[in-house]
């Protein structure tokens, strides 16, 4: 893990600096800085209405910026567009829309085919491929209308595969999905980490942040605390960015978590999910089983 | 009357005649094609705003043409009137629904009225002109095909498949910025340029149309295709094919009905044809068609009876259901005093695992099981990605394990 102290600016995968973005008068992000390293496992975590998913918006361009400075891969975004996927939320689309699962997916291809050009038959296995890594392949041609929630992220991660991207930026890409979606995005994505990708996901789930994650950017409109997991996602950060949205009883167990003996994390992360005061960090799963950590 | 009619289907009309309705059929191809990618970037009520506008254009191109001519139905003139007021139509939308906090339904609303409006005053006020055969200008209001000259059917079939080309190299550009705008914009296609091309080819679309099918309906040559392809398919690429199709079909016959009958309104028929195929794909359209979805709400009956009864054979309950009871004495299940055949107790197992399976699902997965509560008579396998299934199989084996 490399400590953002040692990562030169200039080549970081994302850094940030006095970013600031405001949605018709009402402040979304104040004068943020932050970098996220090269290779980092990164995650955004922060209460509703912190500026998270803008956060990422900002950095892509699709929100505008008041003030602020976003460097990808030491310069512009516009510059190394190839250089980045972006997994967006799932409801940000209609899934009625008239296309296969296979066509979603060949989407991540568009911006390397030119106007005249077919899909080619290597264009179809890398495809395929894509498909084959987040458990889809058998159901390429179905519609996506007719997906669960978790197969639509599924989908989403394949399109951002196909794209061979060095920086994966992803919008709560666990929410809403089953368990064994989760298990396999997550692999997923820890395979992209091993091959040197970079990784940022907005993530609402506190008790995974440590099992998933290496380094953690605590927001709330403003930087709160970044940096690596181990030392930064700690009881004190987290009071301070949620504030009395978490409850005592909670950080007592968050910090029983954070002191990991795998015993305890279980406990923690099965009495946080109960009663979490944000809808989404209740992990439809259920009782989730101990033995899931790897 | 009939055989007129044949002949000009069969292009057996005269050159004329033939030159209009495969002029025709060509814009209907290249409006259908456009009207695919316009519904579904939600921009259905645009296009009629667009046709609207185009009136008062239109009529002052034709005064200006009188003053200058003497003679106002020269058509490029008159297009290029109705595309500059179009123009200016859609900027007026852009602008009231972007700057002001207008939505864009209600910018649509104003532009379309009050541009028509200015319109018909100036229809009026050309009609007391002293001279300029005002009687040609009529005919750009429902169309009419039958007074159409060579050279005007020639601009329009050539103005349609350049259109058509425009389609074929931008697909990929709008499909992309229809499903997932901001997925787009994050690969590098401007959703604002891509909206701003989409509404050009639309304006060209309608204005190109104007002397087939009027300004008043003009709004149908693009839609109606495009909302009876997706009848037929689940693909954007064979939708706007089918699309394309369906809006040269009705065009086709619109005109060759019109040439036979001159009385009527081109534009009428023409929506009237394109309604048939419309009424046509809602119908009948294998399923995504009204047939075709209530054959399938049969099924699932038949399906659901047949499982409940099964379940009941196998707890040893009575059925009283008369529906259930045909149902599992067609397929041969139970015998005619309701008694389970071999077959009968073998699938009644079947389907008590497969029960328990789905319930496993509920219980672990309950916000996927209730986004698949449609598919609820179906079994799992059909449903789930492999990994899904075997977890689910697992951890119901571990967990029936003394």
């Amino acid at each position: 893990m490399v400590s953002p102290a040692a990562t030169p600016k200039a080549t970081a995968p994302l850094s940030v600096t006095g970013l600031t973005v405001s949605y018709n008068r009402k402040m979304a992000l104040f004068s943020l800085d932050f970098t996220v390293p090269p290779q980092a496992m990164g995650v955004i975590v922060g209460p509703n209405g912190a500026g998270k998913s803008t956060l990422l918006k900002s950095v892509l361009d699709i929100v505008p910026r008041v003030s602020g400075e976003v460097r990808v891969f030491g310069s512009s975004f516009a510059a190394n567009r190839h250089r980045v996927a972006y997994v967006p939320q799932r409801a940000s689309v209609d899934w009625e829309f008239p296309a296969t699962v296979f066509d979603v997916a060949a989407m991540g291809l568009y911006r390397e085919l030119s106007p005249l050009r077919l899909l080619g038959r290597a264009h179809r296995e890398r495809v395929m491929a894509c498909l084959a890594q987040v458990g889809m392949s058998d159901l390429a041609r179905r519609q996506i209308g007719q997906l669960s929630g978790g197969q639509q992220q599924r989908v989403f991660f394949a399109r951002a595969l196909v794209q061979g991207a060095d920086l994966y930026l992803l919008d709560e890409p666990f929410a809403g999905v089953d368990a064994a979606t989760e298990r396999t995005l997550i692999q997923v994505l820890h395979g992209l980490n091993a091959l040197g990708k970079t990784v940022l996901c907005v993530h609402h789930d506190l008790s995974t942040v440590p099992e998933y994650f290496d380094h953690v950017l605590l927001l709330n409109v403003r930087h709160v605390a970044s940096g690596p997991v181990a030392s930064t996602f700690t009881a004190a950060t987290l009071q301070e960015t949620y504030g009395d949205r978490l409850a005592e009883g909670h950080l007592q167990r968050l910090a029983a978590m954070l002191a990991p003996s795998p015993a305890s994390v279980a406990v923690a992360a099965g009495a946080l999910g109960a009663a979490a005061p944000q809808s989404s960090l209740l992990p439809e799963r259920g009782a989730r089983p101990a033995s899931r950590r790897p | 009357m009939l055989s007129a009619f044949v002949d000009a289907l069969v292009l057996g009309a005269g050159y004329n005649t033939t030159v209009v309705t495969l002029g025709a059929a060509l814009l209907g191809a290249a409006a259908g094609a456009i009207g695919a990618y316009v519904l579904l970037r939600r921009r259905s009520l645009l296009s009629d705003a667009v046709g609207h506008a185009t009136l008062p254009g239109l009529a002052l191109a034709f005064i200006l043409l009188v003053a200058l001519t003497g003679d106002g139905r020269w058509m490029p003139g008159l297009m290029a009137g109705a595309a500059l007021s179009a123009a200016l139509g859609l900027a007026t939308v852009e602008a009231l629904a972007h700057r002001t906090r207008l939505k864009e339904d209600a910018a649509i609303g104003i532009v379309l009225s009050v541009f028509f409006g200015a319109g018909v005053v100036l229809m009026t006020i050309l009609q007391s002109l002293p001279t300029g055969r005002q009687a040609g200008i009529s005919t750009y209001l429902l169309g009419s095909a039958a007074s159409m000259l060579r050279s005007e059917a020639e601009l329009i079939a050539v103005l349609s498949a350049v259109l058509a080309l425009a389609v074929f190299l931008f697909r990929r550009r709008l499909t992309l910025v229809c499903f997932d705008a901001s997925h787009a914009a994050v690969s590098g296609i401007s959703v604002r340029a891509t909206d701003m091309l989409l509404s050009i080819m639309l304006l060209a679309v309608v204005v190109t149309s104007l002397k087939v099918v009027g300004v008043v309906l003009s709004v149908a040559l693009p839609i109606l295709p495009a909302v009876a392809s997706r009848f037929w398919t689940d693909r954007l690429d064979s939708m706007v094919l089918i699309s394309m199709v369906l809006g040269a079909t009705g065009a086709y016959a619109g005109a060759a009905l019109s040439s036979v009958a001159p009385g009527l309104p081109t534009g009428a028929l023409i929506v009237l044809a394109l309604f048939l195929l419309f009424l046509f794909s809602l119908l009948l359209a294998p399923r995504r068609g009204l047939l075709a979805s209530l054959l399938r709400h049969h099924a699932l009956r038949l399906r659901i009876h047949q499982r409940q009864g099964l379940l009941a054979l196998a707890r040893g309950e009575p059925i009283y259901d008369g529906l259930t009871l045909r149902v599992l004495r067609r397929a041969g299940l139970i015998r005619r005093d309701g008694v389970a055949t071999a077959r009968g107790v073998e699938a009644a197992e079947a389907t008590v695992a497969e029960e328990r399976l789905w319930g496993a699902y509920q219980r672990w997965y309950p916000a996927e099981a209730a986004a698949a509560m449609p598919e609820r008579a179906r079994p799992l396998n059909e449903l789930l990605p492999p990994d899904m299934l075997e977890e689910l199989t697992h951890r119901l084996a571990r967990q029936e394990e003394p």
